[in-house]
């Protein structure tokens, strides 16, 4: 059969799918659309009972009351400062730890690589109350510091476990290869190894800069008292209020908090659709 | 999946310039494999550190904290802390709302699970049917789902289904009925929002999974006059094993650890605790109620149920052959 005919079969039903595809799309997306709607809205139309998806005076109070808000941008830094140290960080330390595991075999190996596995499973949240104390005794409360590291290491276990499959697939001839040239073992690390594994890198951190990005559970445990060293989440929960809740200035801030990461996805989406596909197929 | 199963598991040097032996080089004397020792865990050092200080030492403290007394009185000093062995879990498994709160978290996890896994491989087989454009449009829309925090996305759906100002109540008429107010509406409200948001990485990973498979394969099923739910039945959800399971234990781990969406959505479990899950009742007893011993000790049995899934995901991995 002929891929015409093929085509003409499937046609009814290719067109079909497509129209379904393209609703679920746009019901996927309204939710974002409603959020970035929402915030332009003057005040009045917010609070209505109408609920118009459209909006024919779009103003930019919302926006406004998050920005005046006290140190709002040195919430926004404080969170670029500890999303961008922990996604650094922890690609560097997980690509030499997934470099150890795949590349030698030594002594407690497959133990190693089952701890990775579980140390996913643990439930960080869980973990808070222990690791308050630490945090206390280490004089760290109220520092980014106590959102850096607890972070840093919650997200190394699965950027290990998901850049295995990158290491693994650099050919060892090549490793071969450089060594024959004269290459030191540190040299290979860096100026082969690295560029090679590099795409994994930028899916495996999707995952921390998410997670880091997104927290809100330590900062609000860890800084309990120096506001200066809020992260995000913590402006966008002062406009909960008991009474009423400024849907504007909720919906403005969240808006404000999405964007970075929808930026970080759109940049990165094609190696992380074929990272994706790397790191489960091994 | 890997081929070479056969490999001894305790080869003692792999040989890592790929098995060739001999020839020593003139610069090198001893073969950079050979020369191995202590590399590995010098990679390994910085990564072990951290979880050692940062993951195995706080769950260490957790599983202490959970046998002692530790409420107010002794984060401040004031009392001394006195060891209660099994005092603690005999509170906690005589309290009948942690039973409650325990079910509440399976099922809730198990519908999430679910509806996230069927949606999600529905559409990643929607998404080899259809062309460019269209798959375009539900790829974006889905990574925006999946890119958005879970605390702003929490706040949009409930705005969404607020009984005064949301659109979903009036379009389907529902007047002021408040979702939040009741139990069952609350979890339905909360399980569409943790749908909305992780059913893309399901998709995304099927999708680049169903991709993987060799088109001919498919063709000739489809040829063979295969319905589309025989084809995924019978060839591609067999090929996708591996990837299955992976995304799989995800979901189960993720889901059963929701936190963000049941604290804001349900504003910290709902009235009277009745949106519970375990792991925010293990933040409410500790921090909203300074019983960190309780806390910790909830946090265990957490702890102990996931290990036990991942044990099961082991002897899965395990079964096929792979090699960890």
């Amino acid at each position: 059969m002929s891929a015409r005919t093929l085509l003409r079969v499937r046609r009814p039903g290719r067109l079909a799918a497509e129209a379904a595809a393209l609703v679920i799309a746009a019901a996927v997306a309204f939710p974002l659309y409603w959020m970035v709607l929402s915030a332009f809205k003057p005040a009045g139309e917010i609070q209505s009972t109408e609920a118009r998806p459209w909006t024919l005076a779009p103003s930019l109070d919302s926006f406004r009351r998050v920005f005046e808000q006290q140190e709002f941008g040195r919430y926004f830094l404080n969170s670029l400062v500890v999303a961008g140290t922990v996604v650094i960080a922890s690609a560097l330390i997980a690509f030499l730890a997934a470099t150890a595991v795949t590349r030698f075999r030594f002594r407690f190996r497959t133990t190693l690589l089952i701890m990775f596995l579980v140390a996913q499973m643990v439930p960080v949240e869980a973990l808070t109350i222990p690791l308050f104390f630490l945090m206390r005794d280490f004089g760290q409360l109220n520092t980014l510091g106590s959102l850096i590291l607890p972070h840093l290491a919650f997200s190394l276990p699965f950027a290990i476990w998901m850049l295995r499959g990158f290491v693994k697939a650099v050919p060892e001839a090549l490793e071969e290869a450089a060594y024959i040239d004269g290459a030191s073992r540190t040299r290979f690390l860096w100026q082969i190894l690295f560029p090679l594994v590099f795409p994994g890198l930028v899916a495996t951190s999707v995952f921390s800069f998410i997670s880091t990005w997104n927290d809100f559970l330590f900062a609000k445990s860890f800084i309990i008292s120096d506001t200066s060293q809020s992260t995000l989440p913590m402006a966008l929960l002062v406009f909960f209020k008991p009474d009423e809740n400024d849907w504007g200035g909720i919906m403005a801030a969240s808006t404000v908090m999405t964007v970075p990461v929808l930026v970080f996805f759109v940049l990165v989406q094609r190696r992380l659709v074929s990272g994706l596909g790397g790191a489960v197929k091994d | 999946m890997t081929a070479d199963t056969t490999t001894p598991r305790k080869t003692p040097v792999r040989a890592g310039a790929g098995g060739v032996t001999a020839r020593p080089p003139r610069r090198r004397p001893a073969s950079p494999a050979r020369r191995s020792g202590w590399t590995p865990w010098l990679y390994l050092l910085p990564a072990l550190v951290l979880l050692g200080g940062l993951l195995v030492y706080p769950i260490y403290q957790l599983g202490l904290i959970s046998f002692l007394e530790y409420t107010q009185a002794q984060v401040s000093g004031g009392e001394p802390t006195t060891f209660q062995g099994f005092g603690n879990y005999a509170t906690l498994f005589g309290d009948s709302q942690f039973w409650q709160v325990l079910l509440a978290t399976v099922v809730f996890a198990a519908a999430c699970v679910v509806a996230t896994l069927v949606t999600g491989c529905a559409l990643a087989v929607l998404l080899t049917r259809i062309r460019a454009v269209p798959r375009l449009a539900l790829m974006l829309a889905a990574l925006g789902a999946w890119a958005t925090p879970a605390i702003t996305g929490s706040t949009v759906w409930v705005f969404l289904f607020d009984p005064d100002f949301g659109p979903v109540n009036k379009v389907l008429g529902l007047g002021d009925f408040s979702w939040t107010y009741g139990r069952w509406s609350a979890f339905a409200l909360v399980l569409l929002e943790v749908l909305w948001c992780s059913f893309p990485f399901v998709m995304v990973t099927v999708y680049a999974g169903i991709r993987a498979i060799p088109t001919e394969v498919l063709e000739a099923a489809s040829l063979d006059g295969a319905s589309q739910w025989r084809i995924w039945r019978s060839v591609m959800a067999p090929m996708l094993r591996p990837i299955l399971i992976v995304v799989t234990i995800q979901s189960v781990i993720w889901d059963f650890k929701v936190f963000t969406q049941i604290y804001v959505m349900t504003n910290g479990g709902g009235i009277a605790g009745q949106n519970l899950v375990l792991n925010v009742y293990a933040y409410q007893k500790a921090f909203a109620s300074s019983q960190y011993s309780l806390g910790s000790a909830i946090g265990v049995v957490m702890l102990v149920i996931l290990l036990a899934v991942t044990l099961v995901y082991l002897r899965l991995v395990r079964r096929q052959g792979e090699e960890l």
